[in-house]
Protein backbone atom coordinates (compact mmCIF):
# COMPACT_ATOMS: atom_id res chain seq x y z
CA UNK A 1 0.00 0.00 0.00
CA UNK A 2 1.68 3.28 -0.94
CA UNK A 3 1.57 5.86 2.06
CA UNK A 4 0.05 8.90 1.93
CA UNK A 5 2.19 11.95 1.60
CA UNK A 6 1.78 14.52 4.97
CA UNK A 7 1.47 18.11 4.35
CA UNK A 8 4.39 19.97 6.06
CA UNK A 9 4.15 23.48 5.75
CA UNK A 10 8.07 25.35 5.01
CA UNK A 11 8.01 29.52 5.96
CA UNK A 12 10.18 31.57 3.69
CA UNK A 13 11.62 34.68 5.95
CA UNK A 14 13.28 37.52 4.24
CA UNK A 15 16.57 36.31 4.13
CA UNK A 16 15.56 32.54 4.67
CA UNK A 17 17.90 30.55 2.59
CA UNK A 18 17.65 26.97 3.64
CA UNK A 19 13.86 26.78 2.70
CA UNK A 20 14.18 25.03 -0.58
CA UNK A 21 16.61 22.58 0.59
CA UNK A 22 14.11 22.04 3.43
CA UNK A 23 11.19 21.58 1.11
CA UNK A 24 13.20 19.29 -1.04
CA UNK A 25 14.22 16.85 1.20
CA UNK A 26 10.93 16.51 3.09
CA UNK A 27 9.22 15.72 -0.24
CA UNK A 28 12.22 13.00 -0.84
CA UNK A 29 11.30 11.54 2.21
CA UNK A 30 7.97 11.35 1.41
CA UNK A 31 5.93 14.63 2.35
CA UNK A 32 4.08 17.23 0.21
CA UNK A 33 5.59 20.42 1.11
CA UNK A 34 3.71 23.82 1.25
CA UNK A 35 6.15 26.89 0.61
CA UNK A 36 4.38 29.69 3.26
CA UNK A 37 5.54 33.31 2.50
CA UNK A 38 5.63 34.92 6.26
CA UNK A 39 3.18 37.67 5.47
CA UNK A 40 0.44 35.05 5.37
CA UNK A 41 -1.90 35.52 8.33
CA UNK A 42 -2.92 32.11 8.10
CA UNK A 43 -1.27 28.23 7.63
CA UNK A 44 -2.47 26.30 4.72
CA UNK A 45 -3.88 22.80 6.39
CA UNK A 46 -0.94 20.94 7.23
CA UNK A 47 0.55 18.58 8.88
CA UNK A 48 3.52 20.41 10.51
CA UNK A 49 5.59 23.44 9.97
CA UNK A 50 9.08 23.78 9.42
CA UNK A 51 10.85 27.06 9.75
CA UNK A 52 14.19 26.96 8.04
CA UNK A 53 17.42 28.13 8.00
CA UNK A 54 18.85 31.73 7.27
CA UNK A 55 19.68 34.92 8.22
CA UNK A 56 15.79 36.30 8.63
CA UNK A 57 15.40 39.96 8.23
CA UNK A 58 19.59 40.38 8.12
CA UNK A 59 19.55 38.82 11.93
CA UNK A 60 19.46 42.39 12.74
CA UNK A 61 18.67 43.30 16.74
CA UNK A 62 19.25 39.64 17.70
CA UNK A 63 18.57 36.81 15.64
CA UNK A 64 15.24 35.66 15.36
CA UNK A 65 13.89 38.53 17.01
CA UNK A 66 12.40 40.64 14.09
CA UNK A 67 10.67 37.38 12.09
CA UNK A 68 8.61 36.43 15.17
CA UNK A 69 6.56 39.24 14.67
CA UNK A 70 5.72 37.91 11.10
CA UNK A 71 2.20 37.53 10.69
CA UNK A 72 2.54 33.90 9.78
CA UNK A 73 4.34 33.40 13.15
CA UNK A 74 1.29 33.97 15.32
CA UNK A 75 -0.32 31.97 13.05
CA UNK A 76 2.75 29.25 13.77
CA UNK A 77 1.94 30.20 17.86
CA UNK A 78 -1.54 29.15 17.21
CA UNK A 79 -1.06 25.91 15.55
CA UNK A 80 1.93 25.08 17.78
CA UNK A 81 -0.52 25.87 21.17
CA UNK A 82 -2.89 23.26 19.65
CA UNK A 83 -0.45 20.38 19.34
CA UNK A 84 0.33 20.63 15.88
CA UNK A 85 4.38 19.85 15.19
CA UNK A 86 7.07 22.51 14.47
CA UNK A 87 10.56 22.12 13.64
CA UNK A 88 12.87 24.86 13.91
CA UNK A 89 16.07 24.08 11.76
CA UNK A 90 19.35 27.14 12.82
CA UNK A 91 17.43 30.51 12.14
CA UNK A 92 14.37 28.69 12.37
CA UNK A 93 15.14 27.48 16.36
CA UNK A 94 16.65 30.91 16.75
CA UNK A 95 13.08 32.17 16.11
CA UNK A 96 11.47 29.77 18.24
CA UNK A 97 13.40 30.99 20.69
CA UNK A 98 12.67 35.03 20.69
CA UNK A 99 8.82 33.85 20.33
CA UNK A 100 9.01 31.87 23.33
CA UNK A 101 7.66 28.88 22.09
CA UNK A 102 10.96 27.37 23.05
CA UNK A 103 13.07 28.04 26.13
CA UNK A 104 16.67 29.95 26.07
CA UNK A 105 18.16 31.71 23.93
CA UNK A 106 21.31 31.55 21.03
CA UNK A 107 24.11 33.55 21.02
CA UNK A 108 27.26 34.70 19.09
CA UNK A 109 29.64 31.67 19.05
CA UNK A 110 31.74 31.30 22.03
CA UNK A 111 34.85 31.40 18.90
CA UNK A 112 33.32 34.79 17.81
CA UNK A 113 33.75 32.59 14.11
CA UNK A 114 31.28 31.34 11.95
CA UNK A 115 31.19 27.61 11.97
CA UNK A 116 30.68 25.22 8.91
CA UNK A 117 31.47 21.88 9.71
CA UNK A 118 30.32 18.17 10.05
CA UNK A 119 29.47 17.79 14.09
CA UNK A 120 28.41 14.36 15.49
CA UNK A 121 25.66 14.80 17.42
CA UNK A 122 24.06 12.62 20.28
CA UNK A 123 20.07 11.53 20.12
CA UNK A 124 19.27 11.74 24.09
CA UNK A 125 15.69 11.43 23.45
CA UNK A 126 14.14 8.87 20.81
CA UNK A 127 10.69 9.09 22.04
CA UNK A 128 9.73 12.24 20.07
CA UNK A 129 8.34 12.87 16.90
CA UNK A 130 11.16 14.23 15.99
CA UNK A 131 13.78 11.39 16.64
CA UNK A 132 11.30 8.02 16.56
CA UNK A 133 13.67 6.81 13.67
CA UNK A 134 17.09 7.04 15.88
CA UNK A 135 17.90 5.27 18.56
CA UNK A 136 18.79 6.42 22.35
CA UNK A 137 22.11 7.65 22.07
CA UNK A 138 22.80 7.48 18.85
CA UNK A 139 25.21 9.71 16.83
CA UNK A 140 24.20 11.04 14.07
CA UNK A 141 26.93 13.17 11.53
CA UNK A 142 24.98 16.67 10.65
CA UNK A 143 26.77 19.64 9.33
CA UNK A 144 26.25 22.93 11.14
CA UNK A 145 26.85 26.47 9.66
CA UNK A 146 25.81 29.34 11.67
CA UNK A 147 27.43 32.43 13.68
CA UNK A 148 25.11 32.09 17.02
CA UNK A 149 24.47 28.92 17.90
CA UNK A 150 25.62 29.10 21.34
CA UNK A 151 22.83 27.93 23.19
CA UNK A 152 22.05 29.57 26.39
CA UNK A 153 19.56 27.66 28.54
CA UNK A 154 16.74 29.37 30.80
CA UNK A 155 16.65 28.49 34.37
CA UNK A 156 13.23 26.41 33.74
CA UNK A 157 14.74 24.22 31.29
CA UNK A 158 14.14 20.39 31.90
CA UNK A 159 16.75 17.82 31.72
CA UNK A 160 14.02 15.99 29.87
CA UNK A 161 13.17 18.72 27.02
CA UNK A 162 17.33 18.17 25.79
CA UNK A 163 16.86 16.10 22.63
CA UNK A 164 20.05 16.66 20.97
CA UNK A 165 23.75 17.12 22.24
CA UNK A 166 26.88 17.98 20.41
CA UNK A 167 29.46 14.65 21.02
CA UNK A 168 31.63 15.18 23.90
CA UNK A 169 34.71 17.33 22.92
CA UNK A 170 32.90 18.19 19.26
CA UNK A 171 30.98 21.40 20.84
CA UNK A 172 30.94 24.11 17.73
CA UNK A 173 29.61 27.05 19.04
CA UNK A 174 30.64 26.65 23.17
CA UNK A 175 26.58 25.99 23.94
CA UNK A 176 25.87 25.22 27.35
CA UNK A 177 25.82 21.72 28.21
CA UNK A 178 26.68 20.84 24.93
CA UNK A 179 23.20 21.18 23.98
CA UNK A 180 22.53 21.08 20.34
CA UNK A 181 18.69 20.98 20.75
CA UNK A 182 15.57 21.34 22.92
CA UNK A 183 12.24 20.55 22.48
CA UNK A 184 9.05 22.31 24.99
CA UNK A 185 7.57 20.79 27.48
CA UNK A 186 4.12 19.37 25.54
CA UNK A 187 6.79 18.22 23.11
CA UNK A 188 5.76 19.25 19.56
CA UNK A 189 7.51 21.88 19.20
CA UNK A 190 11.29 21.11 18.49
CA UNK A 191 14.89 23.31 17.63
CA UNK A 192 17.87 22.42 16.67
CA UNK A 193 21.11 24.44 15.29
CA UNK A 194 22.48 21.19 12.91
CA UNK A 195 20.66 21.61 9.41
CA UNK A 196 19.08 17.78 8.60
CA UNK A 197 18.21 18.91 5.54
CA UNK A 198 21.85 19.13 4.31
CA UNK A 199 22.17 15.62 5.04
CA UNK A 200 19.85 13.38 3.61
CA UNK A 201 22.17 11.76 0.96
CA UNK A 202 24.64 9.92 2.13
CA UNK A 203 26.14 11.26 -1.62
CA UNK A 204 26.57 14.60 0.11
CA UNK A 205 28.82 13.19 3.21
CA UNK A 206 25.86 11.95 5.58
CA UNK A 207 22.36 10.40 5.26
CA UNK A 208 22.07 10.66 9.07
CA UNK A 209 19.57 14.07 9.11
CA UNK A 210 17.04 11.74 7.10
CA UNK A 211 16.40 9.67 10.28
CA UNK A 212 15.20 13.29 12.07
CA UNK A 213 13.09 14.30 9.33
CA UNK A 214 11.57 10.84 8.24
CA UNK A 215 10.46 10.74 12.20
CA UNK A 216 8.41 14.25 11.25
CA UNK A 217 7.09 12.68 8.51
CA UNK A 218 5.76 9.98 9.89
CA UNK A 219 4.29 12.06 12.91
CA UNK A 220 3.09 13.90 10.28
CA UNK A 221 1.50 11.61 8.72
CA UNK A 222 0.08 10.07 11.83
CA UNK A 223 -1.71 13.65 12.39
CA UNK A 224 -2.99 13.03 9.04
CA UNK A 225 -4.17 10.10 9.91
CA UNK A 226 -5.80 10.75 13.08
CA UNK A 227 -7.77 14.15 11.49
CA UNK A 228 -9.26 12.10 7.99
CA UNK B 1 11.11 63.51 22.04
CA UNK B 2 14.96 61.75 22.22
CA UNK B 3 16.12 58.84 24.11
CA UNK B 4 18.70 56.19 24.43
CA UNK B 5 18.85 52.88 25.38
CA UNK B 6 21.44 50.82 26.54
CA UNK B 7 21.28 47.48 26.53
CA UNK B 8 23.92 45.39 27.76
CA UNK B 9 24.94 41.59 28.30
CA UNK B 10 23.65 40.87 31.88
CA UNK B 11 26.13 39.83 34.90
CA UNK B 12 27.53 36.38 34.38
CA UNK B 13 26.17 36.15 31.03
CA UNK B 14 29.40 34.93 28.64
CA UNK B 15 30.03 38.06 26.26
CA UNK B 16 33.16 36.64 23.93
CA UNK B 17 33.03 40.13 21.76
CA UNK B 18 33.76 41.82 25.63
CA UNK B 19 37.00 39.26 25.59
CA UNK B 20 37.87 39.63 22.13
CA UNK B 21 38.15 43.60 22.66
CA UNK B 22 39.32 43.44 26.00
CA UNK B 23 42.50 41.30 24.93
CA UNK B 24 43.15 43.79 21.60
CA UNK B 25 43.52 46.22 24.08
CA UNK B 26 46.05 44.58 26.16
CA UNK B 27 48.21 43.87 22.91
CA UNK B 28 47.76 48.00 22.58
CA UNK B 29 49.60 48.09 26.04
CA UNK B 30 45.90 49.60 27.76
CA UNK B 31 45.53 48.38 30.80
CA UNK B 32 41.74 47.36 30.93
CA UNK B 33 40.32 45.11 33.18
CA UNK B 34 36.94 43.80 32.06
CA UNK B 35 35.16 44.85 28.49
CA UNK B 36 31.71 44.08 27.59
CA UNK B 37 30.08 45.03 24.26
CA UNK B 38 26.27 45.58 24.68
CA UNK B 39 24.33 47.87 21.95
CA UNK B 40 22.85 51.94 22.41
CA UNK B 41 19.63 52.75 20.27
CA UNK B 42 18.95 56.07 19.68
CA UNK B 43 14.93 56.66 19.26
CA UNK B 44 12.63 59.60 18.97
CA UNK B 45 9.38 59.02 20.46
CA UNK B 46 6.24 60.88 20.38
CA UNK B 47 5.50 61.45 24.16
CA UNK B 48 4.14 64.66 25.87
CA UNK B 49 6.00 63.99 29.09
CA UNK B 50 9.45 62.23 29.50
CA UNK B 51 7.09 59.79 31.90
CA UNK B 52 5.45 58.56 29.43
CA UNK B 53 8.27 58.43 27.13
CA UNK B 54 10.07 56.36 29.56
CA UNK B 55 6.81 53.58 30.35
CA UNK B 56 6.67 53.55 26.21
CA UNK B 57 10.39 52.54 25.68
CA UNK B 58 10.55 50.39 28.79
CA UNK B 59 7.55 47.97 26.82
CA UNK B 60 9.36 48.68 23.51
CA UNK B 61 12.81 46.84 25.65
CA UNK B 62 10.58 43.99 26.83
CA UNK B 63 9.05 43.47 24.09
CA UNK B 64 11.86 43.79 21.63
CA UNK B 65 14.63 45.77 22.13
CA UNK B 66 16.37 43.51 24.66
CA UNK B 67 15.98 39.58 25.37
CA UNK B 68 15.42 39.89 29.37
CA UNK B 69 17.19 36.25 29.08
CA UNK B 70 20.46 37.62 29.12
CA UNK B 71 20.65 41.10 28.68
CA UNK B 72 19.26 44.81 30.39
CA UNK B 73 18.43 47.79 29.86
CA UNK B 74 18.79 51.37 30.80
CA UNK B 75 16.98 54.14 29.69
CA UNK B 76 17.52 57.75 29.26
CA UNK B 77 15.49 60.34 28.08
CA UNK B 78 16.87 63.92 26.79
CA UNK B 79 15.81 67.02 27.42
Amino acid sequence: MSEVAPKIAVLVFPGSNDDRDAAWALTALGAESRIVWHAERELPEVDAVVLPGGFSYGDYLRCGAIARFSPAMRAVSSFAAEGGLVLGICNGFQILCEAGLLPGVLRLNASLEFVCADVPVVVERADTPFTSRCEPGQELTIPVKHGEGCYHASADLEHEQIVFRYARGENPNGSEQDIAGVMNVDGNVLGLMPHPEHAVDPLLGSGDGALVLASLVDAARERLYARA
Amino acid sequence: MRATVLVRPKAGILDPQGKAVESSLRQLGFAVGEARVGRVIDLDVEASTAEEARGAIERMCEGLLANPLIESYEIEVGK
